[in-house]
């Protein structure tokens, strides 16, 4: 927008003059509002896609204006730069008033007032509907289609054939007169003969102080350009929760599960799941054995204060599963899991992954969070690296499911469902010996699914 | 360059229209009658804008038909959130899309026709083509008292609007559309047409509400289809054209070059809310925290649809100056939307002090600032 309103008309003006005698060869060019249709002689300017010193092409897009309900985008007639934008926002611009100041090229040609309408000599309309002397010219398609590529008016053809109909030879001969060549009669690309042998190889090397010839590499030309835009919002968020996060010394402790088992359990549920309407993943399971295990260590389940001088037992297992959204990673957590059955735990989850998915979570499905788990398997990979989520303590990460070869009790080889946990941890109020025990229970809830029944609360 | 490209594109569908037109070709070139397969607003917008950027109407006319499921579409330099109610709009899973053409706010559903008649530039007649439609409904129900106003409207017995115009014009192609009512919901279009934010000053073009009524409400054996045959029809015998009407797949890369890509930018959270003209909320709401009463004054900037300016006034010393600022703080530069600001909200909790009075605080105030989008 221009910076000099109408009180600096003086300064604005000089502004240009010397801008335009000292510098540029160009002129400044005032393109006014063409007439809209419909008698209208006001319009609003909504939109300018241009500003002061950007530079035009001709048929760009200089702005949007607004009349009685009719959006009109306006073009420009010319090559050039924008020296000047005659309206703010909202302001109300006048058809054949200046709408903006362009500088052009002096040398180059300004488009004529009318509309430029972009059709080739001849338009479709006369290759197929033509009227001469009142008769229609009879061509078929093919026919056509070559007069119109050779930009031929069927109209000044004689044709040869029944009924005056023109033949493809009646254009070949017309263009023959008009070049005064004889062109080929389709447009498949021409067929260039093999030279002949002499000429194409070079000989063979007697001689092996030939030079051979160094290809001419052109610079690679590369018209991308670097984007650098504000971290704003929720990354900005999370770039402060990250930060904070790093600032826990994390370790990090990983084991397989073989999940054959609870496979096989799973696809006897899946009936019953069906018949009660609701979907039963994995997830479930696994947020359940964490929840049992939890029982075992509550110190997974706490929470520490900034400088690290109390830890705080939560009572409730509110188990995070991460959800990878438009937004990016959030994560929701299913309340209570201690006092939930593994069906009501599929059910929660399934609420809160339509609600995900659809941009609906509430803050308090995301908040109050007390331990975590990543299901980065679903898009990929064995093992992570997970990154705590604070105020929590631990977080463990599952990788993809694969089908591997394992020993069993008997040295025999059999197929297993295999899955990699990948847990982390906070160091400064979690060992090493807590972590493996709790992952040791977790695991054989999960391999050994009828064990979950003993301790099932 | 544009002319070859233009002139191949337009060949394409001319091309193929004219084989699926067959014995028909020689009035094709004149006029066209296309009906989309397609209920998606994002696509039959795409095929608009694909005809407007693609088709030469130098001599040529072409009449599209379309209906679309439940969505709000708003005028090209309209605000949402003052045209409309987003929250309901949100959980009944009703789209919203903001067309390229001027104009108010209006309901779509199956129940609603939308007929768009390109020209040239120099042949854009919008009274013409609703006098078209007029009509043809008289051709239909001769009982019917339908007429346009100088508003471009039509209404019903005088006092019912059943059809509301927008328009668009390029450097060489306009195209003038209109909607009907034949049988739409009108329970729902009255409530999501009614926005509930306050305190909202903008430029953005606002919408005149008016009372609507269906054609079908008139006439129950009026049907979609039988008014959409008969606009055809008049459509064809005004322009000397077959009454053929081609069925098009707007999703069809080879029949339309390109109009994924205009599908997918419809919608964009930048075209659709992003391109909102800049306005400002002031305005206070109530919360309730522990049998207390607590006002709340917010004063937001909003830009391209992400907050430029916040300012967020509460009682003092209910929640630490520290915190406010920081949800201030963050809100600017992010999108002016419930469910980026949720996200927001929750991710900085993860890092303010652990008490449980500062966050049920802290989660009160943003679920009442998020009731503002």
């Amino acid at each position: 927008m221009s910076i000099f309103d109408k009180s600096a008309f003086k300064f604005s003006h000089q502004h240009r003059l010397f801008r335009t005698s000292a510098i540029s060869s160009g002129q400044i060019v005032q393109f006014k509002l063409s007439d809209i249709g419909e008698g209208i002689t006001e319009v609003t300017v909504k939109e300018w896609y241009v500003k002061e010193g950007d530079s035009v092409s001709q048929f760009d897009s200089i702005c949007e204006v607004q009349s009685d309900k009719a959006s009109v985008t306006i073009t420009s007639r010319y090559d050039g730069i924008i020296r000047k934008l005659h309206y703010n926002l909202d302001e109300i611009a006048y058809v054949g008033k200046p709408l903006v100041d362009i500088e052009t090229d002096a040398l180059k040609d300004v488009a004529s007032e009318e509309d430029v309408v972009e059709t080739p000599a001849v338009s479709h309309e006369e290759h197929t509907h033509q009227e001469i002397k009142g008769h229609k010219t009879l061509a078929t398609p093919a026919v056509r289609r070559l007069a119109m590529e050779n930009n031929i008016k069927l109209s000044e053809v004689v044709g040869t054939g029944k009924d005056n109909r023109i033949l493809k030879e009646d254009i070949l001969n017309y263009l023959a007169k008009q070049t005064g060549a004889i062109l080929p009669p389709s447009p498949k690309p021409e067929i260039i003969p093999p030279l002949p042998k002499s000429e194409t190889a070079p000989a063979a090397p007697k001689d092996k102080g030939t030079k051979i010839p160094i290809p001419i590499s052109k610079p690679i030309v590369f018209a991308g350009k670097d984007k650098t835009e504000a971290v704003t919002g929720f990354h900005k968020a999370m770039v402060k929760t990250m930060t904070a996060a790093l600032k826990i010394p994390h370790f990090g402790y990983c084991d397989e599960i073989d999940l054959t088992q609870l496979v096989q359990l799973r696809e006897e549920l899946k009936p019953l799941a069906q018949i009660r309407g609701v979907k039963v993943s994995f997830m479930p399971f696994f947020i359940k054995a964490a929840s049992l295990g939890l029982l075992h260590y509550p110190i997974l389940n706490a929470s520490v204060d900034e400088n690290c001088q109390n830890i705080t037992y939560k009572a409730s297992h509110n188990i995070g599963v991460a959800m990878d959204t438009e937004q990016g990673l959030i994560v929701p957590n299913v309340k209570n899991v201690q006092v939930c059955s593994v069906f009501e735990i599929a059910s929660e989850l399934n609420r809160l992954l339509t609600l995900g998915s659809a941009g609906q979570l509430g803050t308090n499905d995301l908040t109050a969070g007390t331990f975590t788990l990543s299901n980065i398997g679903t898009i990929g990979g064995t093992y992570a690296k997970p990154v705590i989520l604070p105020p929590e303590v631990a977080i463990g990460a599952l990788g993809k499911i694969q089908v591997l070869p394992r020993f069993n009790g008997n040295g025999e080889v059999f197929k297993a469902q295999i899955m990699n946990v990948s847990w982390s941890a906070d160091h400064r109020i979690i060992d090493g010996a807590t972590m493996a025990r709790f992952s040791n229970l977790w695991k054989s809830y999960l391999e050994n699914p009828a064990s979950m029944l003993l301790d099932l609360k | 360059m544009v002319i070859p490209s233009s002139l191949k594109n337009c060949f394409q569908l001319f091309y193929v229209l004219k084989i699926s037109a067959a014995g028909f070709k020689y009035t094709a070139n004149r006029g066209l009658i296309l009906q989309s397969v397609s209920s998606d607003v994002y696509q039959n917008l795409a095929v608009e804008d694909w005809i407007h950027d693609n088709m030469n109407l130098e001599n040529r006319q072409v009449l599209f038909l379309w209906r679309n499921s439940p969505t709000v579409v708003i005028g090209r330099h309209q605000n949402p959130w003052q045209e409309c109610n987003l929250k309901i709009m949100r959980k009944k899973n009703i789209k919203l899309a903001r067309r390229r053409s001027g104009g108010g706010t209006v309901y779509h559903d199956l129940g609603n026709i939308n007929f768009t008649f390109f020209t040239s530039k120099k042949k854009y007649e919008r009274m013409e083509n609703l006098k078209l439609v007029v009509r043809a409904l008289k051709g239909l129900r001769p009982q019917l008292d339908v007429c346009a106003t100088d508003r471009y409207d039509l209404l019903l017995d005088g006092n019912f609007k059943i059809s509301g115009t927008a328009a668009k014009l390029g450097r060489t192609v306009a195209y003038h559309h209109c909607t009907l009512l034949c049988s739409a919901d009108r329970f729902i279009l009255s409530s999501v047409l009614k926005s509930p934010y306050k305190g909202i000053k903008s430029n953005a073009t606002p919408s005149m509400p008016a009372l609507v009524k269906n054609l079908f409400e008139e006439d129950p054996t009026l049907t979609c289809e039988m008014v959409m045959d008969a606009v055809a029809a008049e459509y064809a015998r005004c322009h000397r054209i077959d009454h053929h009407i081609t069925l098009i797949n707007p999703a069809d890369e080879t029949v339309f070059p390109g109009i994924n890509n205009k599908t997918k930018e419809l919608q964009t959270w930048e075209w659709i809310y992003g391109k909102t003209p800049k306005f400002n909320i002031s305005t206070c709401f109530n919360m309730v925290y522990e049998q207390s009463l607590l006002e709340v004054k917010v004063d937001i900037h909003v830009k391209h649809g992400r907050i430029e300016v916040c300012n967020i006034d509460l009682p003092e010393q209910w929640l630490p100056p520290a915190m406010c600022n920081e949800l201030e703080e963050n809100l600017i530069g992010s999108k002016f939307c419930p469910s980026e600001t949720t996200a927001l909200a929750s991710a900085l909790l993860r890092i303010c002090p652990q008490n449980y009075e500062l966050h049920s605080k802290w989660s009160l105030l943003c679920e009442n600032v998020m009731t503002l989008m």
